[in-house]
């Protein structure tokens, strides 16, 4: 019976079947029990990972971390509806990036990119003031999962968080 | 399934199917670009970039598909033997990494005017250039145990575990914050207005068509390219 074409050999050291399982049929346990390990691998690694991977501090995040001035940090979050503020020389800007338990003020000298505006998401590369306010050297807009046509958001260009009412509708 | 296992038998059906899946996937895929080219509206806030979609989103789902193909198929390999699964799984390889490498060119071109930057190392974008990388390893795998003359078990095992990174790109924006915007079409509804929405199911059904049609394509000519090596050494022997 072991030298019959197609018999296993693996872990069928003493000529007989696990459970009386034919070959096939070992092998697919195998294959799924090693599936499902790797899978809970992904898991536990992602998992462990869950900090140090993320891409940004929300400002919730950041006030629990307890990010100290000085350090190169990433900010993300939505700007806050109405807090642009445009400086005179025409290229610094404060504004205050909020999520949904915190807020968090930040400065910035340089071009805004064209998907930034207020209600819209962000991310700042920078560092905290000592003053708590958080000074980006560059911004970057995120973009929302919404995609609506001009037409349809024709009521303020500015107000991102407006489409979600549209497309309930 | 047994029943499509057999060469012959594959070969009977694969034949007439290629061209119908080729040309409807042509006419759709084409049909759907010069739809969402010339027939849909700018968006909101991000203009006329938004038409990259219409390839991006089709690239990034045949990508991380073409895996979890080459991940079913070497299972299939390993449990039942059977010879056409492996021919499958290799098959897949090369359109695989061909449309993850595309939906990260287009990504690109996207983030650059709507995010501000060419690329960033946040969690969904470095998945899925972990997604390409691996789809070179396992053609390098494949192609350097071919000269035996069989599909190598080493390329299945490989297909297998790479499956793994197929739900970390699938949860990479949930679970970490990152540049990329979560899912805007999940089980529960779309976020995307229907004027781009439809033409993205189409383009989507014709790339996957195109896919089918280019996997059937490269499945005959590995069959026969082991028909030709089969008669060559019967000619050898002789």
């Amino acid at each position: 019976m072991a030298h019959r074409k197609g018999v296993s050999t693996t872990l069928d050291t003493n000529g007989r079947w696990w459970f009386g399982m034919k070959p096939k049929h070992q092998r697919l346990v195998l294959a799924l029990v090693a599936f499902v390990a790797l899978i809970g691998a992904g898991f536990i690694a992602a998992a462990a990972l869950k900090e140090e991977a993320s891409y940004f501090y929300t400002p919730a995040t950041m006030a629990k971390a307890k990010i100290e001035p000085g350090k190169a940090v990433r900010l993300g979050g939505m700007v806050q509806k109405g807090s642009i503020v445009r400086g005179a020389d025409g290229v610094s800007i404060t504004f205050i990036v909020q999520d949904r338990d915190a807020t968090q003020k930040v400065a910035y000298r340089g071009i805004t990119p064209d998907l930034f505006v207020e209600g819209s998401g962000v991310v700042a590369d920078g560092r905290l003031r000592p003053d708590g306010v958080f000074v980006a050297d560059s911004l970057l807009a995120k973009h929302d999962e919404n995609y609506v046509p001009k037409e349809l958001a024709d009521i303020d260009m500015n107000t991102a968080e407006h489409t979600k009412d549209t497309l309930s509708k | 399934m047994h029943r499509f296992a057999n060469p012959a038998r594959f070969l009977r059906l694969a034949r007439p199917l290629t061209p119908a899946l080729f040309w409807l996937g042509l006419l759709l895929a084409l049909g759907a670009c010069l739809w969402g080219l010339f027939a849909v509206p700018t968006e909101r806030l991000m203009g006329d970039t938004v038409k990259i979609i219409f390839v991006h989103v089709p690239s990034a789902w045949l990508g991380m598909g073409g895996w979890m193909g080459i991940a079913i198929a070497s299972l299939v390999q390993l449990v039942w033997r059977h010879p056409l699964a492996g021919i499958a799984a290799r098959a897949i390889a090369v359109p695989g990494a061909t449309f993850a490498a595309i939906c990260l060119m287009t990504g690109s071109i996207w983030g650059r005017p709507t995010w501000g930057t060419w690329w960033v190392w946040d969690g969904r974008l470095t998945s899925m250039l972990v997604l390409f990388f691996l789809y070179l390893g396992y053609i390098a795998l494949a192609n350097a145990s071919s000269e035996k003359g069989d599909t190598s078990r080493v390329a299945a095992v490989f297909g297998i575990i790479g499956a793994v990174n197929i739900p970390i790109i699938n949860r990479s924006v949930i679970w970490w914050e990152s540049q990329h915007q979560k899912a805007s079409i999940t089980l529960g509804g779309s976020s995307i207005d229907g004027a781009y929405l439809a033409p993205l199911f189409v383009a989507v059904a014709g790339f996957s068509l195109l896919f089918g049609a280019l996997v059937l394509m490269r499945m005959r000519a590995a069959l026969a390219e082991m028909r030709i090596d089969a008669r060559m050494r019967r000619m050898a022997d002789d």
